[in-house]
């Protein structure tokens, strides 16, 4: 069975900043909610308090950064970009402060609605020179993300889990470095984050009806291993589909056109996500299925691409057992 | 080329044997020079931030001859042309900061927050013997580091402060890790008042003051003045002093065209607190032939070639200084 593990951020980051000074704990009002109340309890020495005021964090962590220091900055995903754009930019991403930007709730992870659901942040934090930008996409690349984003000799945006985390994933997420989780020949998928586990329950039921699928995981979004996507969709006969927690302009969907475009590789393409809209606020399951996100969604992309029926309904996909799944291909995948 | 500031035209000396600067020149002396600097670069390039000279002299003088605690410049005396900006692939990149000294635990750091007065900041570079007047020359040109708006790589500058109400808050970042890295040097960021109609300047102050940052310390131009014209015009502001009081700050005010008034301020006790500096200022000061401009001050662009013939002789005459040589069109 699928193991499940509660606050695996909370436990990784604590480990791994008592054992960095450098490392800062910033939060903007949001303690608990990103997991770091119990750090900040244990440790105020090295947690910092800067309110709801997210435009001064981000150029007082530029700040911090030019002292030398590595802040992590703790809220909700859309709280780092949206408001505080023009620091982020002027203070953070052009003199490449090693600031880690930790966006919790991404996409429609949280009920929040509008204001809280952070759609366009892939899109907007690729855009940025000099920025990196990763998505943890299990338990394990939560754990371990911590440590890597802390590598990147620059600033670095984590899309993050948080509460009860599923753990698919046995090795620790590596920069740059995509999960190659089924190597079929009909169809490519390509997933990050959430929408990794939907894609797992979809292969399960579509490897019963006869469809051999390629997926992948994606845990960095930038840089894009574009050549790699390119490799992967020129082994398939039917195509692409990308199923992203993002609307599909600007996010994974629009990397990989962008990656068969100038590849010159024809290969039809079908982007799953949010299609131009605003999300509203609700569970995750209802929001997945509402905006054509979730694991039925993938299949009848798969239908539509092969042209052929599948006989998958709801029950058929609450019937797949996920089970701890590894990289098949080790050398890619570590 | 005329040579505004009389003593300049002294050959700058190599930087061990310039220390200390602040024996060469009085502060009066580099603020007369930066106001001749600017007024002479206006002229000749038929506009400037020619009013920002005005208001502004005295506190930059202040700062680089008296107020700071800065090293010797560290990078040559000719800026060297723009090369590139920050990236993985320009291992070679460095800020204008090394103008204002070398980074170590002692030295203070100064951020000019309104980068539209790098103009003025530059002059000043060249009046305290940190630049050769030769780098006034490259100011705006194509291809050059000497940026109309204060870049990173710009002379003197360290960070981006174009977006206005951004410095303080960098400035008390860095302050917080200078604190807590035990160094005595400390952080200034030099401001401009309309900065004051920007949310973050009052985030910032109250972040300073939760978290104690009392290395930190700013002066304020306060001359009523922005882009669109007086400030009380674009947007009231009211008390901006009992404003920073109440958002945590320590508060003192001085005529900013008054040097011993300034010291003073400046010397004020802020244990646990940052301290903002209000320099009230005439955007005229020095040059009162600009009134006839007001408010329209932000930037002066000569109307007519008459209107700039007659500052020439008008303001040089106020300088002190020969009215600039200009070339026959």
């Amino acid at each position: 069975m699928m193991e499940m593990v509660n606050r695996p951020y909370a436990a990784a980051f604590e480990a791994y900043a008592v054992q960095h000074p450098e490392v800062l704990c910033l939060s903007a009002d949001l303690t608990s909610s990103c997991e770091i109340d119990g750090f900040r309890d244990r440790h105020p020495d090295q947690f910092l308090s800067l309110g709801m005021a997210e435009q001064n964090m981000l150029s007082f962590a530029g700040g911090l950064g030019l002292a030398g220091f590595r802040p992590f900055l703790h809220s909700f995903g859309v709280f780092l970009y949206r408001r505080p754009y023009d620091q982020l930019m002027a203070s953070v991403a052009y003199p490449r402060r090693k600031v880690r930007l930790m966006g919790f709730l991404p996409g429609v992870t949280t009920p929040g609605g509008m204001t809280h659901q952070a759609i366009e942040d892939i899109s907007v934090m690729r855009t940025i020179p000099n920025m990196t930008v990763l998505e943890a996409g299990d338990a394990t690349e939560v754990e371990s993300i911590v440590a890597e984003a802390d590598r990147v000799d620059g600033p670095v945006y984590c899309r993050i889990l948080r509460g009860a985390v599923p753990r698919l994933f046995d090795t620790p997420i590596r920069i740059g470095q995509m999960r190659v989780l089924a190597e079929g020949e009909d169809v490519l998928v390509v997933t990050a984050g959430i929408t990794t586990e939907e894609a797992i329950r979809a292969r399960g039921a579509l490897a019963r009806a006869g469809v051999s699928v390629r997926h992948l995981h994606l845990n960095t979004l930038k840089p894009f291993d574009a050549a790699q996507i390119v490799d992967h969709a020129a082994s398939v006969r039917h195509g692409v589909i990308t199923l992203e927690n993002h609307l599909v302009t600007g996010g994974i969907g629009s990397m990989v056109a962008e990656a068969l475009a100038e590849a010159g590789l024809a290969r039809r393409l079908i982007r799953l996500g949010l299609q131009d809209t605003y999300a509203h606020g609700g569970s995750r399951p209802y929001l997945m299925k509402h905006y054509g996100m979730d694991a039925l969604s993938l299949v009848r992309a798969v239908e539509r691409l092969t042209g052929q029926a599948t006989g998958i309904d709801e029950d058929a996909l609450g019937a797949v057992r996920i089970d701890a799944v590894h990289s098949i291909v080790k050398a890619e995948a570590l | 080329m005329h040579q505004p500031g009389g003593p300049s035209q002294a050959r700058p000396l190599p930087a061990q044997e310039r220390e200390p600067l602040r024996n060469e020149k009085t502060t009066e002396e580099i603020a007369r020079g930066i106001r001749a600097r600017v007024f002479e670069h206006t002229i000749r390039n038929n506009g400037g931030y020619l009013s920002q000279a005005c208001s502004a002299a005295e506190q930059l003088a202040f700062l680089y001859n008296e107020g700071l605690n800065l090293g010797p410049s560290t990078m040559p005396m000719v800026p060297p042309p723009f090369g590139g900006v920050p990236s993985a692939d320009n291992p070679d990149y460095v800020t204008g900061a090394g103008y204002n000294g070398p980074f170590d635990a002692v030295h203070d750091r100064l951020f000019i927050a309104p980068a539209h007065y790098a103009l003025v900041a530059y002059a000043c570079l060249i009046e305290v013997g940190r630049m050769a007047p030769e780098g006034l020359g490259m100011f705006n040109r194509d291809g050059s580091s000497v940026e109309m708006i204060g870049a990173e790589h710009s002379p003197g500058m360290e960070v981006h402060n174009g977006t206005l109400g951004i410095g303080l808050s960098t400035a008390a970042g860095l302050a917080w890790g200078r604190k807590r890295m035990g160094h005595s040097g400390q952080v200034c960021v030099f401001m401009s008042d309309g900065e004051v109609q920007e949310g973050q300047t009052w985030e910032a102050v109250q972040a300073a003051a939760h978290h104690g940052i009392d290395n930190l310390w700013a002066i304020m131009d306060v001359n009523r003045q922005q882009c669109d014209g007086a400030m009380d015009e674009v947007m009231t502001v009211g008390d901006i002093a009992t404003k920073f009081r109440d958002f945590g700050a320590v508060v003192a005010e001085c005529d900013a065209h008054d040097l011993k008034a300034m010291r003073a301020a400046r010397a004020t006790p802020h244990p646990g607190r940052p301290l903002i500096v209000l320099a009230h200022s005439r955007p005229t000061q020095g040059m009162e032939s600009l009134m006839s401009r007001f408010p329209r001050l932000h930037y002066v662009r000569f109307k007519s070639e008459e209107e700039r013939a007659r500052m020439n002789i008008e303001i040089a005459a106020e300088l002190g200084v020969a009215p600039v040589a200009l070339e026959a069109h």
